[in-house]
């Protein structure tokens, strides 16, 4: 795919990036504060969506497991942390709640059904797909479909100075902070620790991984927690970004979804490429052409797909 | 030699991402794709002999209750029950053909089915629509082909895009293209009437007979479904069937053995794509209407549910799954409280990928093999006390 | 060996299927089968649950009889999609045989259901909170009775207040599909008509959450924002809107401040207050026959709201009407329901919430109530009346010629930049 020739990779790039140039120097020269503040709307939202598919493309990545109850698990920590908050009063401890609660479920559904289904990987699909429809149902009927809202430190849940466009929401820049902080830990933990080294050998060959003595399962184990944890602290974070309610969990189960497609699946700095490059393309798509922006996101992801279908960052599996 | 012994004589990873795999004579090994290409034209007729062998008198007395059933039930039994079961087994056979046989699971097919629906209700008569939308108002004997070639043109293409990428991609991206295609009907008014889509979308009467009618419509689907069915089986035995088993089982040796892989996968899609659409243009008759409603995630999901309920080893698998999904939907509220309705049939879902993974036929199949066992043993016990 | 285990289970699952298919319940005598249709599943599944218990209150109201006559009342389901509600109501014609059929709940399904009841001719359909405006003035079903305002009727004479407040120009949000494209026209036809301009409007495709920027595009020089917008929505939007540091008055739709919205599970934001919003009901309504209603939704319902919403009040009068039409007509349904129908048609009545009655189009003409956000003595936010307008009709107060010369709400109608 990638032996085509020089000249049709630089014809696409001449017919991809010059409509984007043209439209970036003519927004600027317009409204440039709506620009701006597009633009910062776009790398905070990414920031988010990171959050949230940095775990789904973990379990991924380890164990080809597509948890498509990823969603359900956001949603999960989210009411969790909620309680916690609520009887608390403590908005930090509802975002430990968020990633203990998402945690331990995580655990549980690796420790108790995936693990006597490994290398299955559609009846795996089949059974998340199953676990959160009934994990949605179970939401609906124990929170009911009213609206739950969080209760940050205020000095974090105010408008700040921001150049060009004057006032920004302050949580949307803690967002950012949070992402980037999480993407460090990830890569410092994936990197630098022991368990980590042995999530990546994982990656790169599992049997080599099993065969060497690693007690497998553990490390299974230990990174569904891991990813589903990540899953109900995004919970918490967005939550309180917007709001809780029934529905959030097909919302994110997509945005992880077509993020961790169009950036590689398996791959954590594909993660964070393919959240940029839909959080962007969702708010400026929002900004600009509300009608299809919706379609506009699906649209990149085809065209990724084309070109290279396992996406911009990742790799072929075999 | 069976495709098990294949595997294990090649010590090879194959068949490691196929899940739902057909046991005994439908199964493929490379080798009987050899043969049974290797003998055309052949290969056709016999495999069209067999399948008229096959037919066995549990078939016709099943072919009769299925026939005389629209006499002795009500009307609606017979429209919302039986016809309604048709229409939705017919776009799940388009996805057991893709993901039991072809081992590509496509959540698209109800995107596909909702093409073929659309372009029924543009190009054919419907109601007034809101924002501009307006049918073209031409015959059902035009729109009708054109919906169907509409719908295959798109599953081709979704065919095209998707099996670049493998096997637990697909279902991604499938996802994720019919999601697409929700939001494009959602948001568009001037070709496809936005949120209210079509109104007043009505099957034709051809011949003084009113195909929009309990009966007449039941006979309708149940034409086409039997079509479907009866396709699907001879074309498991044809040469294409047992090369697409072929690709499912092992893509790579299939490769080498010559064929052209991608050509099959996409070929599978168009071929789905056909009964998806018939099956479409049947939904948007039965519902007499369609919007964004019925192409969203929890009707392309349902499709998913119907195939793995029924089995996804034998194309009578989507039939019964939506005979029984229809029930559930329909009566559920008359014996639990309608309220936890999908946590039942999330349950059983669940119950089933867990512990079932053939689905209903599967179920079936262990507990007969249990019956028999435990009538083995009773006799057993019977003969100690004595 | 694999085909005869197939072929029992075929016939196994065909042998069910007629033994319950030649059953049907019998229905009695004097026993009159009302079904009623909401959501229990989907978005509006809470709502949904609502209306049911306006349908209830309504019957248990009237002591469970209307027209001599026992009611039944037999509960079905949708999602919101217009699919399953024309499944729903099929299957309480046909399958179960209701004598009247009350539902749905929302817009599309309404038009959908409207529809079906052509192929029904015999009997009464009553609208249960639906709202769309095509569902009366597109090509009306003869049997379809709503006794319920629809969404442009709701908004009107919030128009005028907006200009006596001194809006002059305005910038509008709103989910983009029919029902806030009724509520906007309900709003602008008045809004325009009287010199005010909407320099823009934001439609947002269903499903958004995250509006801020949508937010960032609000022009500085505009003086008021509409916010047409619901339930979870409506809390992300005006949340939002607070962190962004937009400190410009709000408007609101007939859903936008109703209680979920009020009160959601969290810290309550004393920016809504003052907001003014317009419908066909208001918690803060100030007069017995509401303050009855109230008590005895309260009184019924321990898992209720604190005070019965939007939905239980239009499910509530659309009830209330059918049981006063048997009333009338002392319960008898021969000859296809005529009298039923002919009753119903010049039926006027004192609902909760004023005073109904019908149009030709069989659409009701009724009260709106103008609103603004309160706090009442124990800390909850509450919509105070400020204002009543009285018998608006479904031309929203202009004449036919000059309502169908606007016609109905899109994207684009009505318009003053």
């Amino acid at each position: 795919m990638n032996s085509s020739a020089p000249f049709w990779r630089w014809l696409w790039m001449v017919v991809i990036a010059v409509p984007i140039a043209v439209f970036i120097v003519w927004a600027n020269i317009t409204n440039p504060r709506q620009f701006v503040s597009t633009l910062l709307n776009g790398v905070t939202l990414a920031a988010l969506y990171f959050l949230v598919a940095s775990g789904f493309t973990l379990v991924f990545g380890l164990m080809r497991n597509v948890n498509l109850a990823h969603g359900s698990l956001y949603l999960f920590g989210a009411y969790m942390g909620w309680v916690v908050g609520d009887a608390t009063e403590n908005w930090f401890l509802a975002i430990a709640a968020g990633f203990a609660s998402a945690a331990l479920v995580g655990f549980l559904l690796q420790i108790s059904v995936f693990r006597f289904m490994q290398g299955q990987e559609l009846r795996q699909t089949m059974v998340t797909i199953g676990i959160s429809i009934v994990l949605a149902d179970l939401m609906l009927w124990w929170f009911g479909g009213e609206i739950y809202s969080f209760d940050p430190p205020r000095a974090i849940f105010k408008s700040m100075p921001m150049l060009v466009v004057n006032k920004y929401p302050t949580y949307r820049v803690v967002v950012l902070g949070v992402a980037i902080v999480i993407g460090l830990v990830l890569w410092w933990f994936l990197n630098r620790t022991r368990v980590g080294m042995m999530i990546r050998a994982g990656v790169d060959d599992r049997n080599m991984l099993a065969a060497s003595g690693v007690n497998v399962q553990r490390v299974f184990a230990i990174t569904f927690a891991i990813g589903a944890g990540l899953a109900g602290f995004a919970g918490v974070i967005g939550g309180t970004a917007l709001s809780i309610s029934p529905g959030e969990d097909t919302r994110y189960l997509m945005a992880s979804l077509v993020v961790v497609i169009v950036g590689g699946m398996g791959s954590i700095p594909g993660a964070a490429v393919g959240a940029l490059l839909i959080g962007l393309a969702e708010q400026f798509g929002l900004a600009y052409a509300p009608t299809y922006g919706v379609v506009f996101t699906f649209v990149i992801m085809v065209l990724v797909l084309a070109f290279r279908p396992t996406g911009i960052l990742g790799r072929r599996t075999a | 030699m069976s495709a098990a012994q294949w595997r294990r004589a090649m010590n090879s990873g194959a068949g490691r991402n196929a899940w739902a795999r057909p046991t005994g004579a439908s199964a493929a090994s490379p080798a009987t794709v050899a043969r049974a290409a290797s003998a055309p034209p052949a290969g056709a007729s016999v495999a069209f002999g067999e399948a008229i062998g096959a037919i066995k008198f549990r078939h016709v007395v099943v072919l009769l209750a299925v026939l005389i059933y629209p006499w002795v039930a009500t009307p609606f039994f017979t429209y919302q029950i039986g016809g309604q079961a048709l229409a939705l087994g017919l776009i799940a056979l388009s996805l057991t053909f893709l993901g039991g046989y072809g081992g590509m699971v496509s959540l698209a097919q109800m995107a596909t089915a909702g093409v073929a629906g659309y372009m029924v209700a543009i190009f054919g008569i419907a109601g007034e629509a809101q924002g501009g939308a307006s049918s073209l108002g031409w015959p059902w004997w035009i729109a009708v082909p054109i919906g169907i070639a509409f719908a295959t043109l798109f599953a081709t293409f979704v065919g095209w895009l998707s099996v670049r990428t493998e096997g637990i991609y697909t279902i991604m991206i499938t996802l994720a293209i019919g999601v697409s295609f929700y939001y494009l009907v959602q948001q568009n008014y001037s070709i496809f009437g936005g949120h209210e889509g079509f109104n007043e979308v009505h099957a034709p009467i051809v011949l003084g007979v009113n195909f929009s009618h309990a009966i007449p419509y039941y006979y309708l689907a149940l034409f086409w479904a039997l079509a479907g069915y009866f396709f699907i089986k001879y074309l498991l035995r044809a040469p294409f069937g047992v090369a697409l088993q072929g690709v499912r089982e092992n893509a790579r040796r299939m490769n080498a053995l010559g064929f052209d892989v991608t050509a099959h996968r996409i070929a599978a899609y168009s071929i789905a794509g056909v009964l998806a659409g018939i099956g479409g243009v049947l939904m948007v008759w039965y519902n007499g209407r369609i919007s964004p409603g019925t192409v969203g995630t929890g009707p392309m999901l349902d499709i998913l549910i119907i195939a793995v309920l029924g089995g996804m080893r034998h194309p009578i698998g989507p039939f019964i799954g939506a005979i029984l999904f229809v029930l559930v939907q329909n009566f559920a509220i008359d014996i639990i409280a309608r309220e936890r309705f999908n946590l039942v049939i999330g349950v059983v879902f669940l119950s089933i990928v867990l512990f079932s993974p053939d689905g209903l036929l599967g179920l079936w199949g262990y507990v007969r093999t249990r019956l028999q066992a435990g009538s083995v043993q009773l006799k057993l016990r019977g003969r100690n006390v004595g | 060996m694999r085909g005869t285990r197939i072929g029992w289970l075929g016939s196994a699952i065909g042998t069910a299927l007629l033994a319950a298919a030649v059953s049907g319940p019998a229905s009695a005598q004097d026993t009159i089968k009302i079904g009623a249709l909401t959501n229990l599943e989907g978005p509006f599944a809470v709502p949904g649950l609502d209306g049911h218990r306006g349908v209830d209150l309504a019957v248990k109201l009237h002591n469970g009889m209307a027209g001599g006559k026992k009611i039944q009342i037999l509960k079905y389901s949708s999602d919101a999609t217009p699919d399953k509600a024309v499944a729903a109501t099929r299957k309480a014609v046909e399958q179960d045989k209701v004598d009247i059929m009350i539902g749905p709940l929302s817009g599309d399904e309404g038009i959908a259901v409207k529809n079906y009841s052509k192929t029904h001719p015999e009997m009464v359909f009553v609208n249960g909170s639906s709202g769309a405006q095509a569902t009366t003035l597109q090509d009306p079903s003869p049997n379809f009775y709503r006794f319920n305002t629809e969404g442009a009727q709701w908004m009107v004479g919030l128009g005028e207040l907006a200009l006596a407040k001194g809006y002059k120009k305005m910038w509008l949000v709103a989910e983009d599909y029919g029902f806030p494209y009724s509520q906007v026209q309900g709003f602008m036809a008045s809004y325009c008509a009287k010199g005010g301009h909407v320099v823009k409007k934001a439609w947002v495709p269903l499903g958004t959450k995250d509006y801020s920027s949508i937010i960032s595009g609000i022009p500085s020089d505009v003086d008021a924002l509409l916010v047409v917008l619901g339930g979870a929505d409506a809390v992300n939007f005006l949340n939002q809107a607070e962190q962004a540091g937009i400190d410009k008055p709000f408007i609101g739709g007939s859903i936008t401040v109703d209680q979920t919205v009020l009160n959601y599970r969290g810290k309550k934001r004393e920016s809504l207050l003052g907001t003014a919003s317009a419908g066909p009901m208001a918690d803060g309504i100030d007069t017995p026959a509401w303050k009855k209603f109230v008590a005895d939704y309260k009184a019924n319902f321990k898992d209720g709201f604190p005070s019965p919403s939007l939905f239980a009040y239009l499910y509530y009068i659309n009830t209330q009407a059918v049981l006063l039409g048997l009333d009338a007509v002392n319960g008898d349904l021969s000859n296809k329901q005529e009298k039923l129908k002919a009753a119903l048609a010049k039926l006027e009545f004192d609902g909760p919430a004023g005073h109904i009655k019908l149009d030709e189009n069989r659409n009701a003409i009724g009260d709106t109530f103008i609103t603004e956000v309160a706090k009442a003595p124990d800390g909850s936010f509450f919509n105070k009346v400020t204002h009543v307008v009285h018998d608006v009709s479904e031309t929203l107060g202009l004449s036919k010629a000059e309502f169908q010369k606007m016609g109905l709400g899109n994207r684009d109608v009505p318009s003053c930049p």
